[in-house]
């Protein structure tokens, strides 16, 4: 059957699953939008592109499956290119499909003409850009093979807007798919699943450091199956939260530049460190010259261009974290006593816990917010967090135990992503409450997509973290610039309270720690999306903290909690009396 | 140190493009990079001479073939290999006894002599780079106008193609 270039995109679309689209049109790429209507998929019509791209990253990573965004071509695609490159850094299967002017344009800088596909070179796993109306639903598929396979990451297709009116033959069954420079490892080689084997055996003080592709592969049954076959503690790095469960005996917290002072403890002093789907990042790891001194190293990852990318790896596995564990179980046979180091382990946590504040500070703080979110949720949230000191706060205290209910933008550190993240993730999971927790300098990036929330009845939950700065460049230059803050002050507009009102979200502002339950209760209690804003401590730092440049054995833990040693709240004339403010329309 | 690499890609606008993207946006050290066609349709071939440490290469090399289009790629600095590259060198001569003098330079690199004008010889030359070097160095003194050098391209010695090697060399060391 013959069908033009939209009818076959559309059919292919559809044929590949897609159930949600996030896109915005524009004038090259009207043909398909007056096609794609009339096939069985959602379409979201985000406020500006690099949302959608963000909306369908949240979806993609909280389905562990495809999401699909959608731009028109020139400033239409390039406002695309920062979420496309957060879903590369972040491993997410994003397909992004851009239209460009017509074929006979190209090259001519025609209106609304950019060389998207030269743009999108680096930013993603592959990229096309479509020359015949016959190569389309080929290019289709290869495009979702690419973005699910092995390591997941973004596809970028560019369409002249002729191909989309010419006609072919279309018959995706039949379309086949041929790629011999891609064959990613899956099964890990046994001679090096028994070397890792014997030294998980002998090791006295092994610790695992699991990253987000155990979430990827859907291996955390078998990574808790691993970890309590082996008597192993796991630390996750940022992204590798959820993936074990965090109120778990076993589970070890998570590293790093403001991650846990026993967890990086605990990798420093290992003498055995098992990388499982992760690849040491310098966030993660401190001063490479310097990671885990005395400790061999096993890295198990898809990729095996981030085998020894930046540490010394001394058994290399490449292969899918859900195959290999299994093998790697079954190899092994009696197990040293980690008693002690367990007790080692726990000993530093006892030493170093979690900051306390008294219940009724005068001011709020953000450890309070999250802490109550924890209570108020009972742990059983899907939460989305921005970018920033509030993301630090919300992966320190949120306990996550199912597996997919962290998100955050670790590799590109994307502020502005919570928001149309958790947008994506909340249609991904209809059943989860989705709160997005956004500091004030991240929410204003790309609040607009609060339409969406209301137009589309995405009920999300937002938490916006306020301190009227651009908290840890403050804290940066508090700490490393002699307190020179410049160009960090956000003290003044928008009021949030009014900024919901415009949109029809009801809203509540929080300033005391007895409010925080109370106001996250409301906000859950409300059928649709629901604001709070929490105004909290202006100069509060997140501690502790692995200074760059520096190891992990030289993290700076923790200080207590003195009365106003953090600052004064937010600026006079945005705070509000203590009053619960109630719905504010509807 | 400089390796040669080899690599099989297929042929496409863009995958020349990714290639060298990569190479910029990792910072590698490219010396030299030749492409062309080989025996199999629709496969290019790039020759590729990098600079850098053992483990600098070994992630050029990975991240090579996450290039989708790549098909192979092998390290063929430890190997036996012949190595060629063709310069074009238009001398300065101005007069018959100059003229004499490059000729036989020329011949001594046998090299040829390519075109011939009023006041200019053009020398075509084929060699390892060494070579070329050397020949540009004598060449000098009578003033270069006008030269082109092609880059390097590399094929292994013996029977076994090269090209075989090439992903062995990544699982072997995986191996070790």
């Amino acid at each position: 059957m013959k069908l033009n270039g939209s009818q076959i995109l559309s059919r292919s679309l559809a044929e590949e699953g897609v159930e949600v689209i996030f896109g915005l049109p524009g004038g090259a790429i009207m043909p398909l939008y007056d096609e794609m209507h009339k096939h069985p998929m959602r379409h979201v019509l985000v406020r500006h592109e690099q949302g959608g791209a963000h909306m369908a990253d949240g979806y993609a990573r909280a389905r562990r499956d495809v999401g699909v965004c959608m731009g028109t071509s020139g400033p239409g695609a390039t406002n695309l290119v920062t979420g496309i490159l957060n879903a590369q850094m972040d491993s997410s299967p994003v397909i992004a499909i851009t239209v460009n002017v017509a074929s006979s344009f190209i090259g001519t800088d025609a209106f609304q003409e950019a060389d998207i596909n030269g743009i999108t070179i680096p930013v993603t796993k592959q990229n096309y850009l479509v020359r015949s109306t016959r190569d389309l639903a080929r290019t289709v598929k290869e495009a979702f093979h690419i973005a699910r396979t092995g390591r997941p990451g973004p596809v970028h297709i560019d369409i002249p807007k002729d191909i989309l009116l010419g006609e072919v033959e279309f018959d995706y069954a039949r379309t086949t798919v041929d790629l011999p420079g891609f064959q990613p490892s899956t099964e890990g080689n046994i001679v090096q699943i028994r070397k890792a084997a014997r030294l998980i055996e002998q090791a006295e003080r092994p610790v695992i450091l699991a990253g987000q592709g155990v979430l990827i592969s859907r291996a955390a049954p078998e990574l808790k199956a691993f970890a309590e076959r082996a008597t192993l503690p796991v630390v996750t790095t940022l992204l590798g939260i959820s993936g074990f469960p965090g109120t778990h005996a076993l589970s070890a917290g998570w590293p790093g530049m403001h991650g846990f002072v026993w967890s990086s403890y605990a990798i420093d002093r290992a003498d055995l460190v098992i990388g499982i789907g992760n690849r040491f990042d310098d966030r993660c790891c401190g001063k490479f010259s310097a990671f885990a001194p005395n400790a061999k190293i096993i890295h198990i990852d898809i990729d095996p261009a981030e085998i020894g990318k930046n540490v010394r790896v001394d058994v290399p596995i490449v292969g899918d974290v859900k195959r290999v564990l299994p093998k790697l179980i079954g190899e092994l046979g009696e197990i040293a006593d980690r008693l002690p180091w367990l007790r080692q382990i726990d000993e530093w946590k006892r030493e170093y816990p979690p900051k306390k504040y008294p219940d009724d500070t005068p001011i709020l703080y953000v450890p309070q917010v999250i802490q109550g979110l924890y209570r108020a949720t009972r742990g059983q949230a899907l939460v989305v967090a921005d970018v920033g000191q509030h993301q630090m706060f919300a992966a320190q205290h949120y306990l996550f135990d199912e597996p997919d209910t962290w998100l955050t933008s670790g590799g590109l550190g994307t502020m502005g992503f919570a928001l149309p993240a958790a947008i994506g993730a909340q249609l991904a999971r209809p059943d989860k409450t989705v709160w997005a927790v956004a500091g004030d300098g991240c929410f204003q990036m790309t609040m607009q997509e609060l339409a969406v929330c209301v137009v589309e009845k995405i009920p999300v939950k937002i938490a916006i973290i306020n301190n009227a700065y651009l908290g840890m460049v403050r804290q940066w230059q508090e700490l490393f610039w002699n307190g020179n803050y410049q160009a960090v002050d956000l003290a003044g507009p928008p009021d949030y309270i009014k900024l919901a009102e415009a949109y029809g979200i009801p809203a509540w502002r929080v300033t005391r720690p007895h409010e925080v339950q109370p106001a996250i209760g409301a906000a859950m209690a409300y059928p649709g999306p629901a604001i709070i804003e929490f105004q909290v401590a202006k100069e509060e730092n997140v501690l502790p903290m692995v200074v760059p440049g520096t190891s992990l054995a030289d993290v700076i833990p923790d200080t207590p909690y003195v009365p106003d040693a953090v600052g004064s709240p937010i600026a006079e004339p945005m705070a509000e009396p203590v009053a619960l403010r109630g719905e504010v329309t509807r | 140190m400089k390796h040669t690499l080899v690599a099989t890609m297929e042929e496409g606008p863009a995958v020349l493009n990714r290639v060298v993207s990569l190479f910029r946006q990792r910072g590698f050290a490219v010396d030299s990079l030749t492409t062309g066609r080989t025996h199999e349709p629709h496969i290019m071939r790039l020759s590729i001479v990098v600079d850098g440490s053992k483990t600098a290469i070994e992630q050029v090399v990975k991240q090579l073939y996450k290039v989708i289009e790549v098909r192979k790629v092998s390290d063929l600095t430890d190997d036996q290999t012949v190595q060629r590259e063709l310069a074009l060198i238009k001398v300065t001569s101005k007069s018959a006894a100059l003229r004499a003098e490059v000729m036989q330079v020329a011949d001594i690199y046998r090299a040829r002599v390519v075109d011939v004008a009023q006041n200019s010889l053009t020398v075509e030359v084929t060699g390892p780079s060494d070579k070329i070097d050397s020949i540009v160095g004598l060449l000098k003194p009578y003033g270069i106008k006008e030269m082109v050098r092609t880059g390097l391209v590399v094929m292994s010695r013996g029977a076994t193609a090269g090209q075989e090697k090439g992903r062995e060399a990544v699982r072997l060391r995986e191996v070790s």
